[in-house]
């Protein structure tokens, strides 16, 4: 491997056409690392994706798919700074760094043949985090989801709610509650599948409300993130103590699944849920109703 | 004793000595200096609580003496009677809960109860709530809702508890559930924040019809010092983050995220529970008397559209729709 790469930097090659695996460290050849969706032959390490890469990965044609909503943006309700610049330059770099809009991209696509509303969170768009953007977009793909009786399916990545948007931010996780309450009462599938990291106000909101929930291998799944935990109790929680695995060990999701099985995964979901004509779309006579059948 | 409220408690100290030296026959010009003094007190109580800084708030809001939820229960609640338990896992002494009468309206209460001192701080874990505490709520939530009895709601908690227990038993689907069951109770619900309303572990029990604030209370998207250690990586900065997190009650009634700030007596909550508890008391019956009249789908969609408008985006002419 080292004799490799030594004669690829010697014909020139640049280096990061390597990448090391960021748990056992092993090297992979990053078009073929990119080619395994980003999993460690090694170790079966889930790496971080991209939302377009989850698009690649999950739907069954992704040039086909269309990105809903991309004008809804943020404003700044505080005027907030931080010491890494203010919240509009933050926006700003998050933009050109992930060349997204915002930290979800939301639209309709197809998984094994059956048309679904999808929304990706995007981690690297300022962590992930859910602010009055991610609130707004995910409850109109819930409302989407309602109106057009379109199985729903999001894959969380996200460090919760945005601390520069302050309770506006918070409130994002009754907004999006709220729309999930009401697509249940629809009887449409929501499927979530929780990828690394999924915390604190997107694991406390709508993302545990899913009538599937899919952990992805490794991932981090908790309330409350290591930083807040060392500030509150003055210790720090041992990062194997909440991973997918420990999670589904303690009850709290209903499977794990690897990278490549999860599409047809999600297709055999949607296919049991929403095929049989008695447990078909519901729309109960207005959306107030909705709420209180 | 905070620090800006020292300068108040010398002028309490002077009133009181000189009362007690006068104990028996206070000449006319002792009385004379004891009202004088009365008076600059006031003014400068009025003065001091008129220019708090967000950190002042939050000091006032975690005060050793500011009443808790017990404290307004025993105040305001005739004859409430406490229920235990969420009949899955155990009592979170963090929440209390149960039922009694405001002049008359049947009502179940729902609180975050911290303690005073060690020995009932580590009992309540300092109102930090645990899974089964969340749990315990919902089961009064749909008690009241079975027998229509209105919900109130009482904010006052750090936080919900982090440690490992907690993630073990579920905290964030202990809190989703909560509030997804707030979201569609059939029955009206008040919130106030009393205390530190403080973050998803305040708005676990926060969804209502009408939210509302005592004074000197705060509600945040994290605590201080949370949102210090994630913005800063340093819990010091606290002061900041008060400050930049907008979040007293006057700074969210005018975003418009809370319907009703409530006034505390001079000197804040801590000084004069009875006054403090007879304000909360008369906005909650003013609340929920307003929300007697509706009937309970209208209250439904109604809650649904209040939290369904709180947002924070613009909408910009899209151009660049089919972009991937």
């Amino acid at each position: 491997m080292r004799e490799l790469m030594a004669r690829r930097r010697r014909a020139g090659v640049p280096a990061d056409l390597w990448i090391k695996c960021r748990k056992c460290g092993a090297m992979h050849y990053r078009p073929e690392f990119e080619a395994g969706l980003r999993v460690c032959t090694q170790c079966e390490y889930h790496d971080r994706l991209s939302a377009g890469q989850r698009l690649d990965l999950l739907l069954d044609d992704p040039s086909s798919f269309e990105e809903m909503n991309v004008g809804v943006v943020s404003a700044d309700p505080l005027g907030f700074s931080r010491p890494s610049g203010s919240y509009p330059d933050r926006l700003e770099k998050a933009r050109a760094a992930t060349g997204r809009s915002e930290a979800v991209v939301c639209g309709v696509g197809e998984i094994q043949g059956h048309s679904v509303a999808v929304g990706i969170m995007e981690f690297g768009f300022i962590g992930g985090s859910m602010g009055g953007v991610v609130g707004e977009r995910i409850t109109r793909l819930f409302e989407l989801s309602y109106d057009d009786c379109l199985p729903l399916v999001i894959v969380t990545a996200s460090g919760g709610a945005r601390q520069d948007e302050g309770l506006f931010a918070l409130m994002q996780m009754v907004k999006t509650t709220a729309a999930a309450v009401r697509l249940r009462k629809a009887r449409v599938p929501f499927i979530v599948v929780m990828a690394d990291p999924t915390l604190a106000g997107v694991t406390a909101s709508f993302a545990s409300l899913a009538d599937v929930i899919v952990g992805e291998p490794g991932a981090t799944i908790r309330f409350a993130g290591s930083r807040v935990v060392q500030g509150t109790l003055s210790r720090r929680a041992r990062a194997e103590d909440h991973t997918s695995e420990w999670v589904l060990r303690h009850g709290m999701i209903d499977m794990v699944v690897p990278r490549r099985d999860q599409r047809r995964t999600i297709g055999r979901l949607i296919e049991l849920l929403a095929s049989g004509r008695e447990t078909a779309c519901v729309h109960p006579a207005d959306s107030a109703a909705a709420l209180s059948v | 004793m905070l620090e800006f409220e020292r300068e108040l408690d010398e002028l309490r100290d002077r009133i009181v000595g000189l009362e007690a030296s006068g104990n028996v026959d206070l000449t006319p010009d002792a009385d004379r200096q004891i009202a004088l003094l009365r008076l600059e007190l006031d003014a400068r109580t009025a003065d001091v609580f008129s220019k708090l800084t967000p950190w002042q708030r939050v000091q006032l809001a975690r005060h050793r003496d500011r009443p808790h939820v017990l404290d307004f229960i025993d105040r305001m609640v005739d004859g409430f009677l406490e229920l235990h338990g969420d009949r899955l896992h155990g009592d979170d002494m963090a929440i209390v809960g149960g039922m009694g009468t405001i002049d008359g309206r049947r009502v179940v209460v729902v609180g975050h109860q911290k303690g005073r001192g060690t020995r009932q701080n580590v009992e309540r874990n300092f109102g930090m709530a645990h899974p089964e505490g969340y749990r315990k709520a919902v089961r009064m939530f749909e008690l009241a809702e079975r027998f229509r009895i209105p919900v109130l709601t009482l904010l006052d908690t750090p936080g919900a508890s982090p440690a490992v227990e907690d993630e073990e038993r579920g905290q964030s689907w202990a809190i989703s559930e909560s509030m997804a069951v707030m979201v569609r109770l059939k029955t009206p619900i008040v919130a106030v924040v009393i205390g530190e309303g403080g973050s998803g572990g305040a708005l676990a029990m926060g969804v209502a019809d009408r939210v509302m604030m005592l004074e000197n209370a705060i509600y945040s998207v994290a605590s201080p010092e949370a949102a210090a250690s994630i913005i800063w990586r340093d819990s010091s900065f606290a002061e900041h983050a008060a400050q930049a997190l907008g979040l007293t009650s006057d700074a969210l009634y005018e975003a418009e995220l809370i319907d009703k700030v409530i006034v505390e007596p001079a000197g804040g909550a801590h000084r004069d529970y009875d006054g403090a508890a007879s304000n909360l008391k008369a906005a909650v019956v003013d609340g929920l008397d307003e929300l007697a009249s509706i009937t309970t789908e209208r209250l439904v969609e109604a809650r649904y559209a209040k939290f369904r408008a709180m947002s924070a985006h613009v909408e910009q002419p899209q151009e660049a729709e089919n972009s991937r």
